[in-house]
């Protein structure tokens, strides 16, 4: 240990990691609404636009100050990102930058400037262009978040499943740039983790839809909101497991180690069981305290009672940590499985019995961030399951990392960690703040809009005088 | 040619990079030194201030995005290099634009009893930014080099980069508001006229005694044909403003453009006489731009896809000006 510590290598490479896990963590919580959340505005403005129907607009006036909150912690976080290559990993840019650099370039050149320069105009545009102006801005817009994740999920999945290069020297160069995009995982990835921002954000305007209704918001439109939500949860939920299915059996072809960490399988075996609870115990290469279902990992996985699954064991000095991955799969699982639940009640509610009972409405805000968590713990399932490599089979993790002096990463991590914390209770509150609000706007029957004109309606709807007493009262 | 036997891609990136950089120090340079001159007396001021730039501030952030990626796509060992020796710095600039990017979102959605607190956060994010970059500029002009000079030069740089960008931020609001705020703005634009005008020549003196070649460089024959003009052209711009500015606002608000243009071609010219130092370096007398550069194909592979996406990128830009032209109005939605 003492060796450990007085190494300044290691523990720099160490706070490295800790540093890049939460700036990715906390950056990842934001796009991960707002890839789906744009879809949801367009699809808000294009049904107001085709039915006259005022709920609808007020809908999508109430979403789009949430999405622009959102956005912006997703900007600031996201330009923290573009710079951690250069100050934490240098190794990574030096042997791969060749592929990364043009990924990561066609990224800004097709998202990021869309995105930003669109957004005003479906911001503050609406009264300064013509309705239709403003709807192909919110379409632009949600074409660059998409776009967005194209280029990086196609970075990752390379990161993941690399093709379509060579190394001379120690460096990647590019031989088909269709292969290094279109990697094997690539697919696969996309398609999981827009269906998890689909989930994630139906989720989130579910709760806090929820939310508005259970604190007594009046009008018909926070209802229609949770109608749309659940219906769209209800869809994407199955549609989900069968795409995580796929994948699953992609990153068994590619990557075999990372399957054997996530179903907790040591030596390798026939019939494996599905391990439903254990602990991975790296020292004695084992699991204590197995919960399992008999040979049920073998056919989820080979689709066959007896199907070989390959053991940690076999990957000396290439396997992951398992009881991370382990671990972060099954909250994965569970809060997927929780999510059908959820979606499925609430769509046999509102379809059968054309109602909302209040103990869902309850279990619907408790869902709130639930696709927060799901998201979360599979990025870590997919990213530690990838150790220790940086880029699978060519570079390792250690070999990445920066030399500058540990006491300065522990001081630029410290910092970033007390912002996020700080960030984070406000974004969370804010929601809240917000969903209030609306609520007493529509308490006194003012308009969305009233919220910035009218300057009582700043305060929801009452006075600055009348918000003090009710606060004494 | 100057440089036959090299290859012209490093040098096409080079030059999209310097421009990345530019626009970015033009376009976020405004808007940070308006964040940096938020006063503490006037929440309806604060409030102008903030809706003439909202519109704007992410796209004209996204430029140092694009730079810094250009950096990394075309020169990843610079990119390492540099980044690595400026670590603290640009973990600080970080700090400080994240808290200005949220601030501007949540000051208004907030309880408005926070809304005071979120615009000094905003008026500090936007202070520990402009002192950093040009605290880094300061550092990456000089080498990286560890002596006492090297370091007060990056300090003074610190100080001059921020003058630089509550000259031009200044000189945006004389453009984009009326009244007393536009009054007030032409005041902070004609100190800090004074103060960039200092700074740009305690720059070039100290820069010329850092370093023998530069010396050269600027003081040869034929250069010193470039220098003089190019010295007369920046007092006569800084003249104009001075004197423009003493007598804002003019009827019909005649010229409300002149400082703002002006400042422009002040920081187009300052950044071509950094260019022109620095040139065939992308770490001072230690990686040339070819030394750096990244494979053939992967730069070809981005240059095309630049050269198609770049000039579609400019003129969405400037339909978004379009869109937001004139005086600055409340920001509804």
């Amino acid at each position: 240990m003492l060796e450990l510590a007085t190494d300044p290598g290691v523990s720099s490479l160490m706070l490295s990691r800790i540093q890049f896990a939460a700036n990715i963590s906390f950056h990842i919580l934001f796009p991960t609404i707002n890839i789906a959340l744009c879809w949801m505005l367009l699809f808000f403005k294009v049904r107001y636009a085709t039915t006259g129907d005022d709920n609808w607009l007020r809908v999508y006036r109430f979403w789009v100050r949430i999405f622009a909150l959102t956005f912006a912690l997703g900007v600031v976080t996201g330009v923290t990102m573009s710079f951690q290559f250069g100050t934490n990993w240098p190794g990574f840019m030096e042997t791969v930058g060749n592929i990364a650099g043009p990924l990561l370039g066609y990224e800004v050149l097709t998202a990021f400037f869309l995105e930003a320069t669109f957004l005003p105009i479906m911001l503050f545009g609406i009264e300064r262009v013509s309705d239709r102006t403003h709807t192909i801005a919110t379409a632009l817009v949600t074409l660059g978040t998409s776009t967005s994740a194209f280029w990086i999920l196609s970075l990752d999945s390379w990161m993941q499943t690399p093709a379509g290069f060579e190394m001379r020297d120690g460096v990647a160069y590019v031989t088909d740039w269709w292969e290094v995009i279109f990697n094997p995982s690539m697919p696969y990835r996309l398609t999981h983790m827009l269906l998890a921002s689909g989930l994630t954000a139906a989720f989130f305007v579910a709760g806090i839809s929820a939310y508005r209704i259970y604190k007594g918001d009046p009008k018909h439109s926070a209802k229609l909101a949770l109608k749309f939500a659940i219906i769209t949860a209800a869809i994407l939920a199955p549609l989900q497991i069968i795409v995580g299915d796929f994948h699953g059996l992609n990153t068994l072809k590619y990557q075999p180690a990372k399957v054997a960490a996530m179903e907790g399988i040591w030596e390798t075996e026939k019939g494996a069981p599905l391990l439903l609870f254990a602990i991975p115990d790296e020292e004695t290469r084992s699991n204590k305290y197995e919960i399992a279902i008999p040979n049920l990992a073998s056919i989820i996985l080979t689709h066959e009672m007896d199907g070989e699954l390959q053991g940690v064991n076999d990957f000396p000095d290439a396997a992951p940590p398992v009881a991370p991955i382990f671990f972060s799969f099954r909250v994965m699982v569970g809060t997927g499985v929780l999510m059908l639940l959820t979606a499925g009640f609430g769509c046999w509610y509102f379809v059968r019995k054309n109602q909302y009972p209040p103990w869902l409405l309850k279990a619907t805000i408790a869902m709130t961030f639930s696709g927060w968590v799901a998201t979360l713990a599979g990025w870590y399932v997919t990213e530690i399951g990838r150790q220790p490599f940086l880029v699978s089979g060519v570079l390792r993790t250690a070999d990445a990392a920066t030399q500058i002096p540990s006491g300065n990463i522990a001081l630029s991590l410290a910092m970033y960690l007390s912002i996020y914390f700080l960030l984070l209770v406000a974004y969370i509150s804010t929601l809240f703040v917000m969903a209030n609000r609306a609520i007493r706007l529509e308490v006194n029957n003012l308009h969305v809009s009233d919220m910035q004109t009218d300057p009582a309606a700043v305060n929801g709807g009452i006075s600055e005088k009348q918000f003090n007493l009710e606060k004494q009262a | 040619m100057i440089f036959p036997e090299y290859d012209w891609l490093p040098l096409a990136f080079v030059s999209l990079m310097g421009l990345a950089f530019l626009i970015y120090a033009i376009l976020d340079g405004y808007d940070l030194g308006v964040g940096v001159l938020l006063p503490r007396d006037n929440q309806a001021q604060r409030d102008s201030m903030i809706y003439s730039i909202g519109p704007f501030w992410d796209a004209n952030e996204t430029w140092l995005v694009m730079a810094i990626g250009l950096l990394l796509i075309a020169f990843p060992s610079a990119h390492s290099y540099i980044l690595q020796g400026l670590y603290l710095p640009t973990a600080i600039m970080l700090a400080g634009l994240i808290l200005r990017g949220v601030a501007f979102d949540f000051r208004t959605k907030a309880p408005s009893r926070f809304k005071q607190k979120w615009d000094l956060a905003f008026k500090l994010g936007s202070l520990l930014a402009t002192l950093t970059q040009g605290y880094m500029l300061g550092r990456y002009v000089t080498g990286f080099e560890e002596t006492n000079a090297a370091l007060a030069f990056a300090l003074l740089s610190a100080v001059c980069v921020t003058a630089g960008y509550c000259f031009i931020g200044s000189a945006w609001l004389v453009m984009k508001t009326e009244g007393e705020l536009q009054i007030r703005a032409a005041r902070w634009a004609r100190y800090s006229n004074l103060l960039m005008a200092l700074g740009i020549v305690a720059v070039s003196i100290s820069n010329l005694l850092l370093s023998d070649i530069i010396m050269d460089k600027w003081l040869g024959f034929p250069q010193v044909f470039v220098l003089v003009p190019t010295g007369l052209l920046l007092g006569f711009l800084f003249l104009l403003n001075h004197l423009y500015l003493k007598r804002v606002p003019l009827e019909n608000d005649l010229g409300c453009w002149v400082p703002f243009t002006s400042a422009s071609i002040i920081f187009v010219l300052c950044f071509c006489g950094l260019a022109y130092n620095f040139f065939p370096y992308i770490v001072w007398q230690k990686i040339t731009i070819w030394d750096a550069a990244s494979s053939r194909e992967s730069l070809w592979f981005i240059f095309v896809g630049a050269a198609i996406v770049l000039p579609v990128i400019l003129a969405y830009t400037a339909f978004t000006y379009r869109v937001f032209r004139g005086k600055t109005r409340k920001l509804n939605y």
